[in-house]
């Protein structure tokens, strides 16, 4: 690397002390320190949406509606899904890390349209305000499914400001995904093609284009409700010749692909994260990056594998049903690949490697359990059930916040120049892998014997499991309250870090930690492999063995 | 796809327009570009949504469909249709004249789309209030009796009326249809106020025109939603 | 009730088939994550760091993917098409199946027997019967859900749904609404009771002189002034509806429906929809008019009208339903 600038105090200039005060946050275009806001703002929502989870696992710990009223419990649970999916799962890994990642792992100075990637967050920020604003003034309890006629001819509740906030929220999602899309296209330094980028890139490929084409049927969908709602319209009121069904394909079409949304990113994250700690390229790369376009394009043809009870016919049933059959074996293939790469790899387990583990174990228990959901015998059982609940919870907290979690821990040396105490994020990895497990396994056992979603009072014989579950809720929110105050800690605390403290592949460890606000000092031009671990560990000294420090 | 990426060129950042985080011009204009053809693409998605739900129910309710749309004003619609492809027509003259370098010819063209833009909206506004005074706007005070097509071939006692709630159902995805198009126009008149002005200022010419062009682009969406809206909405069972 | 903890009761002939097929995909799925598990934790032992050894850098295997590929590809397969014979089976109801007509509405669950026994939030039906339920909402989407015969249907306003099934054991089973409705979604739940066939008659008998459905259809049929359209001579205005049901019609623009539940309530409530051909669409419509149960009997009442016997005159109301 070239000599880096220096500030005024003789410090190495970083995107963090390049500027300081409100505004060159809030009106900056550098991707890093929007990377960081989202951050900020993602986490608050995280926060907002657990508190709902914990009052709901509180209320469920006994078989009586005693803790809250139903009206108050019906909120709790569609907020909380509101809330986390829309706030949380959907923006969580692409606004965070992706926008800090991407550019720098493709050699650029920055996104294609930074000015947009700002306004991206400040939708962010306008639909979260409004579902806030939702919350405040009495909630919503339409179900984060929004069914009509219940939500445009019953609900007496705020269903349009939360239709309002999940459409402004929809925006940032399409512009950030519009960003990434050009980025990638346009902005690769000289030598990346595209045989060369990181899986993490071709995963945030996959996803904007689900978030380009996905999200807008969702918007529209969402204003047709509102207008239902305001003018009572019959559009999906079958009293006026409307069709409730009609919601719901026009809802799931969107709604299935969003959960291909939530678990692309993540999955790039554990490529980069598997690769590094077993020292190794990854297990057959043309594969994966097939395996990610492939599940975002099959994910647009599986929808109705969420109506099978709904009243669609038989036949539509069964083309659904095979089709979701067949985005489940890309997703196979992944963790195969996975494991295969630790194959005569050489191995260490720091944090962000036990993440990994962690996703792959409880990834393959939920997407298991897809394939039960997508047969249409055994849906018939468990649709609406607490074996769903539990199937999407595997896949989007043990997926996905495990995932997350650990692309934090991997690349927060390079984005706070620091690291984080091992010990205590190897102890939170283990806290947050055990309390998942007893939160939500018991729920699958739960659903088969019957217990229905969104139940505020149960028959007491599907107590002792629901305590289990609560127990586990407990444990998990501990799991995730350490990184929190521990990443803060590091911060002041944390023992300063190298440009790449784990020896890593990828352009971005090639900038410094924190990097400078146009991330590398010059452009880089490539000329290896996405995971040239060969050359990183090529040492002169015999009997070396390079590990990801 | 484009070749392999790009590298800086020093040269080219003495161009005021290019911005930092671009290496070349050409790079910067290939990106807007590509930008503005995914938002095309997700806003044909978004409409999407809405045809689909007309189609479904044009379906369902076709002769329902034909009554309600006779009820609008075919010739309001066609004069509409020209007026935007017309409107088109000096999109496409304003992104010449950027390429030639003719500022008050830009800028002039510019103006002139957006008077036909206005000439459309007014239009509108006047066939919306309408409708209005026949009480065909859906929600509270709708009302409709109406004939269903051909039916005044047919002696009194024996016509056939057009259900209401399926008229409704027709004036709400027209309304829907519609007034998403029109906001869509709204937008887009305003860009082309903020082009013009800047056009005005000297900002474009032929080394960088590309908000123009793009501009042109989402403009000339709008016309193709149009061209669709038209027919779809107008044209019902007609040609009887 | 003896059965296994943590395990639902089985209670219908669905159940067991159900059961079979949980069982199956548990096994695979076990044998799955167990083959993977060991995998990853074989590998993450074998190939820890290890002073000396460097790792050994794997392109990939073309003939690996395919294989694994392949191999899980033909087992969802049989998850499919296992599914889909189950699930073809769980919606067609057989015929001669016992009906029971039901309203969902916030938050309750009405019954309405064909013998005219109505019921709210408890189901009384035979054991060893086939029952077919035919559900409709007075409101928002409900869903009728039976975790003992591991069987459920979403309940749709403006529309007629179907399930069914056989029950195997006599005794109380939940049946819980399925489908958030509102405030009391927790509280839509009731009990499916399963007699023995001789306390099923002396159950029907002793809920007391209740009209049959069928006939309470032909009282509506005669006050509403349908007779007067829907006459068994060629003097109708509309077609007569003698052994209509089940049939085939063709309609005015040349499309042929089968005459079912739903055809015969859209027909009521929209009759300009779907008119037969060479009659015109000149009946009136009855929304707002009849509730959802006089829709069920007027329902009832047109499928108990049997077919006119040869040389037979005038109308065949025949009216009694019989259980």
């Amino acid at each position: 690397m070239a000599t880096a600038v220096l500030t005024d105090s003789g410090e190495r200039e970083t995107y963090l002390n390049v500027a300081h005060g409100p505004k060159s946050w809030l009106l900056t275009v550098d991707h890093k320190r929007i990377a960081l806001l989202y951050l900020l703002s993602i986490t608050f929502f995280f926060f907002i949406g657990g508190i709902f989870a914990l009052l709901i696992r509180l209320e469920l710990l006994t078989p009586s509606g005693d803790l809250a009223q139903a009206d108050t419990y019906n909120k709790l649970f569609t907020m909380h899904g509101q809330v986390m999916v829309f706030f949380f799962v959907i923006p969580g890994v692409p606004a965070v890390l992706g926008n800090f990642l991407i550019p720098m792992m493709i050699g650029a100075k920055d996104l294609a349209f930074p000015r947009i990637n700002l306004l991206s967050w400040y939708l962010f920020v306008i639909g979260g305000a409004l579902m806030i604003y939702t919350i405040l003034n009495g909630g919503v309890d339409t179900g984060w499914t929004f069914y009509t006629p219940l939500s445009t001819e019953f609900s007496k509740t705020n269903v349009i400001s939360a239709a309002l906030a999940v459409f402004v929220a929809g925006f940032s999602s399409i512009l950030t995904g519009l960003n990434f899309i050009v980025t990638i296209h346009r902005m690769r330094a000289p030598g990346m093609t595209w045989n060369r980028l990181p899986l993490f890139v071709w995963a945030h490929y996959a996803t904007s284009i689900i978030q380009v084409l996905g999200t807008p049927v969702v918007a529209i969908t969402i204003v047709l409700v509102a207008l239902e709602r305001l003018f009572h319209l019959g559009v999906f009121n079958p009293a006026l010749g409307g069709d409730p069904l009609l919601f719901q394909h026009l809802f799931w079409f969107y709604s299935h692909p969003a959960v291909y949304i939530m678990i692309l990113p993540s999955m790039g994250i554990i490529s980069e994260i598997v690769c590094c700690f077993s020292r190794k390229r990854i297990f057959g790369y043309k594969a994966m990056t097939l395996a990610v376009v492939g599940i975002a394009v099959i994910g647009f043809l599986v929808w109705a594998h969420h109506m099978f009870v709904a009243g669609i016919s038989l036949y539509a049933a069964l083309v659904f049903s095979l089709l979701s059959y067949f985005v489940a074996v890309p997703s196979a293939i992944k963790v195969f690949n996975w494991t295969a790469t630790m194959y005569k790899g050489s191995i260490t387990y720091q944090t962000p490697m036990l993440y990994a583990f962690g996703f792959i174990g409880v990834f393959t228990i939920g997407g298991l359990t897809g394939l039960f959901l997508a047969c249409l015998g055994m849906d018939v059982h468990v649709h609406d059930t607490y074996f769903v609940i539990a199937h999407f919870h595997y896949i989007m907290v043990g997926g996905m916040v495990m995932a997350y979690l650990g692309g934090m821990h991997f690349w927060w040396p390079k984005i706070s120049g620091r690291m984080y105490p091992e010990i205590w994020g190897k102890l939170a990895a283990l806290i947050v892998f055990v309390g998942f497990n007893l939160t939500f396994f018991p729920q699958f056992i739960l659903g088969y014997m019957g217990m229905p979603r969104r139940y505020h009072a149960y028959p007491p014989e599907f107590q002792i499991l629901n305590v289990l579950s609560t127990a586990g809720a407990t444990i998990l929110a501990v799991g995730y309250l350490l990184p929190m105050v521990y990443f803060t800690w590091s911060m002041r605390y944390g023992r300063p870090a190298p440009a790449n403290p784990w020896n890593a592949a990828g352009l971005e460890w090639q900038a410094h930690s924190p990097p400078p606000t146009f991330n590398f000092d010059e452009q880089p031009v490539v000329t290896w492999e996405a995971y040239n671990y060969e050359e990183i560990d090529a040492i002169p000294e015999l009997g070396e063995v390079p590990v990801a420090r | 796809m484009h070749a392999s990426p790009v590298v800086v060129d020093e040269h080219a950042h003495n161009n005021p327009a290019l911005l930092h985080h671009f290496a070349t011009e050409e790079q910067q204009k290939d990106s807007a570009s590509l930008g503005m053809w995914l938002f095309l693409a997700q806003e044909v998605m978004f409409f999407g949504g809405m045809f689909c739900a007309y189609l479904i129910y044009r379906y369902k309710y076709f002769a329902d469909f034909g009554s309600a749309s006779q009820q609008l004003n075919i010739w309001l619609g066609a004069i509409n249709t020209v007026v935007l492809i017309c409107s088109s027509l000096t999109v496409v003259l304003a992104v010449r004249a950027a390429q030639l370098g003719k500022r008050m010819a830009l800028v002039g063209w510019l103006l002139l789309t957006i008077i036909l833009g206005f000439v459309f909206l007014g239009i509108k506004a006047d066939e919306y209030a309408e409708k209005f005074e026949k009480h065909h706007v859906p929600g509270a005070s709708f009302s409709y009796h109406e004939l269903l097509p051909s039916q005044e071939k047919l002696p009194p006692a024996e016509r056939q009326y057009a259900n209401p709630h399926h008229a409704e159902m027709y004036f709400s995805l027209y309304f829907a249809m519609t007034g998403m198009h029109a906001l869509h126009m709204i937008i887009g008149v305003g860009l082309f106020g903020f082009l013009a002005y800047m056009a005005w200022r000297g900002k474009y010419g032929p080394g960088y025109y590309t908000p123009i062009e793009n501009a042109g682009l989402y403009w000339h969406f709008v016309d193709i939603v149009w061209i669709y809206l038209f027919p779809l909405l107008y044209l019902i069972d007609r040609h009887r | 009730m003896g059965h296994l903890p943590f395990w639902p009761e089985a209670a219908s002939t669905n159940a067991g088939n159900v059961d079979a097929l949980y069982i199956f995909l548990l096994m695979v799925s076990g044998i799955m994550t167990l083959m993977i598990f060991s995998v990853l934790i074989i590998f993450a032992i074998r190939f820890r760091r290890r002073k000396g050894q460097r790792a050994e850098q794997i392109e990939g295997s073309v003939p690996l993917e395919i294989t694994w590929s392949i191999i899980p590809f033909c087992v969802m397969m049989v998850f499919f098409v296992w599914g889909a014979v189950l699930y073809f089976q769980e919606r067609t109801p057989p015929q001669d199946a016992l009906e029971v007509y039901t309203v969902a509405k916030q938050w309750m669950w009405k019954f309405e027997h064909k013998g005219g026994q109505r019921e709210i939030n408890e189901l009384h039906v035979p054991v060893g019967r086939d029952i077919k339920v035919i559900l409709t909402s007075q409101d928002v989407i409900h869903s009728f859900f039976v975790p003992a015969f591991r069987i459920k249907q979403d309940v749709l306003p403006g529309r007629y749904t179907t399930l069914w099934f056989r029950a195997t054991k006599a005794g109380t089973y939940h049946l819980f609404c399925s489908q958030y409705c509102g405030t009391q979604h927790s509280g839509m739940i009731g009990w499916v009771v399963v007699m023995e066939p001789s306390d099923y008659e002396a159950w029907m008998s002793g809920s007391g002189g209740n009209q049959p459905l069928a006939e309470t259809g032909q009282k509506l049929f005669n006050d509403l002034g349908c007779i007067t359209c829907h006459r068994s001579d060629t003097q109708g205005r509309g077609p007569d509806l003698a052994g209509i049901f089940g049939k085939n019609v063709v309609l005015q623009d040349g499309r042929t429906v089968a005459v079912d539940e739903n055809y015969i309530r859209e027909s009521i409530l929209e009759p300009s929809s779907k008119v037969v051909q060479g009659f015109k669409p000149v009946m009136p419509t009855f929304q707002g008019q009849v509730s959802d149960e006089q829709l069920n009997a007027l329902v009832d009442y047109v499928k108990s009208l049997a077919e006119p016997q040869p040389g037979q005159p005038g109308n065949s109301n025949k009216g009694t339903a019989q259980p």
